[in-house]
């Protein structure tokens, strides 16, 4: 980390003003990436964020940082797919080492259902622009080898689908770059400052009161992670939405190349390696609403168990670390951004557990939306009103594990 | 450790061997009947602090149960009462 702060002293700190165009609330890749394209796209430069810790350091900074396009739906799929594409090109464009690294990803099925879901999921990708095809067990055998194709005896391996596109890349430079970049073309952002409550002007939102004093807003978009609910609270709006808790863990160092990023919906498991050679393994939320950052044993041997059924080399491997975050569950497993139907109260939430792979494209469109004043055609389906016109958007390709 | 809940009729138990049951509320300030169904079916106060929700004890005495909750910290704090004896709802069956 030491090179990043050094290259990092020149940014300049500033106190609050007294008024910004635009107040972003939560500095995490959401909230950072709406800023940048704010600044790079629409030239609105008088943006403030506030984030009540460090930046990044809510889900920004632990998730499993998995980048992919293969949802279930077409409005998941052109959606997603926007995001990927932009990721591909973010080290040229930002001018930072972002890691990415372009993978691979296994989705695998277990059962006569499991395959039927997964042919859907492969035709839905391919027909909206995010390629992924059907692979035999011969074929997954080729792309992982370390797969136990029998799955112990219990969960045999009878299919999947391969999205070659999925990346990753290292999240906390994400956060930066896109701090940086804001930063460097004028936009403020504030660590340790947290919000404690919204100014309203009757109806509408004009501000937000901080630690430090009052601070005036065109328009505030609440891109907290975990607590939007809170905030949402105050400007009198309700959202669909709970916050669970959602574990993670990876081992330590695992000599062999393991290359790409095996999910399995039926056991509700996904690994990957890291940069470092550790392998990553994330699973379901849990089930119960809660802010508490609370890791347990339970999760631990219940996600290790399954994903020792079909990688049986995790076997020998020792647990490094164990962490959680708290996520914005919405009942339909897709976001809502967008206008809330109070009159300067934007929301960028229900980022449930794929928040990570939405950070370019959830910034850009938000971005449009706040410089044009309109809703743009690609997050026009995940507008929080959906709910109320009976136009949820049910995504099985969600998961809601990764 | 697991997290317990205090069943009173097993005792201090893991949390895994219950179901969770939301209390659904919808706040007075939503008026008619539309806004108010609209929020009954899809929206959630998801509180910060203290709140009064149902398990049910899948694993064990198979009866609801109310309790309170910190959700910052989940600590159980107490049991409020004991229901009906309800045998086998459709969705704790998975």
């Amino acid at each position: 980390m030491n090179e990043l702060v050094e290259r990092r002293v020149h940014l300049e700190w500033r106190d609050p003003k007294s008024s910004y165009d635009v107040v972003i609330v939560g500095g995490g890749g959401h909230g950072l990436a709406t800023a940048y394209y704010l600044a790079t796209r629409h030239g609105i430069t008088n943006v403030g964020v506030f984030e009540r810790g460090y930046i990044g350091s809510g889900n920004s900074g632990r998730n499993t940082t998995v980048i992919r396009a293969n949802y279930g739906i077409p409005e998941a799929v052109r959606f997603y797919q926007r995001s990927v594409d932009l990721y591909r090109t973010l080290e040229a464009e930002t001018e930072r080492e972002l890691m990415h690294r372009q993978k691979g990803l296994l989705w695998l099925a277990h059962s006569e259902t499991g395959i039927r879901a997964e042919r859907a999921r492969a035709t839905v990708n391919t027909a909206f622009g995010a390629h992924t095809e059907y692979v035999e067990p011969f074929q997954i055998a080729k792309i992982c080898p370390q797969l136990d194709l029998d799955g112990g005896g219990v969960w045999p391996v009878l299919g999947g689908t391969y999205h070659p596109a999925a990346a990753t890349a290292r999240h906390d430079r994400v956060v930066w770059a896109y701090a940086e970049g804001a930063m460097r073309r004028g936009v403020d952002v504030h660590q340790r400052i947290a919000v404690t409550g919204l100014v309203r002007d009757g109806e509408r939102v004009v501000g937000i009161e901080t630690a430090t004093g009052r601070v005036a807003a065109g328009l505030v978009l609440a891109a907290v992670g975990g607590h939007a609910t809170t905030l949402a609270t105050m400007a009198g709006v309700r959202l669909p939405i709970r916050t669970h808790p959602l574990q993670a863990f990876v081992t330590g160092h695992y000599q062999l190349q393991f290359e790409p990023m095996v999910s399995s919906g039926d056991l509700l498991f996904y690994i990957s390696q890291t940069a470092r050679g550790e392998m990553l393994l994330g699973a379901e939320i849990d089930r119960q609403p809660s802010y508490s950052y609370r890791s347990g044993h339970e999760f631990l041997s219940s996600c290790a168990f399954r994903a020792i059924t079909l990688l049986p080399f995790l076997r020998d491997l020792k647990v490094l670390r164990q962490w959680t975050g708290i996520c914005d569950m919405s009942p339909d497993y897709s976001p809502i951004l967008g206008e809330t139907g109070v009159p300067g109260f934007c929301v960028t939430t229900g980022w449930g557990t794929w928040g990570f792979k939405a950070i370019p494209a959830g910034g850009e469109q938000m971005a449009q939306l706040i410089a044009t004043g309109e809703t743009p055609e690609l997050i026009r389906p995940f507008a929080l009103d959906r709910f109320a016109r009976d136009r949820t958007m049910a995504d099985r390709g969600s998961a809601g594990t990764h | 450790m697991s997290l317990q809940i205090p069943c009173p009729h097993c005792g201090s138990r893991p949390i895994e061997e219950f179901a969770y049951g939301e209390i659904p509320s919808v706040p007075d300030s939503i008026t008619g009947d539309d806004a108010r169904d609209l929020d009954h079916a899809f929206m959630h106060t998801n509180p910060e602090g203290p709140v009064a929700e149902r398990w049910f004890h899948v694993n064990g005495c198979r009866r609801w149960l109310t309790l309170t909750r910190d959700t910052r910290t989940d600590q159980v704090n107490q049991v409020v009462e004991v229901d009906r004896v309800i045998a086998y709802p459709e969705d704790t069956l998975r």
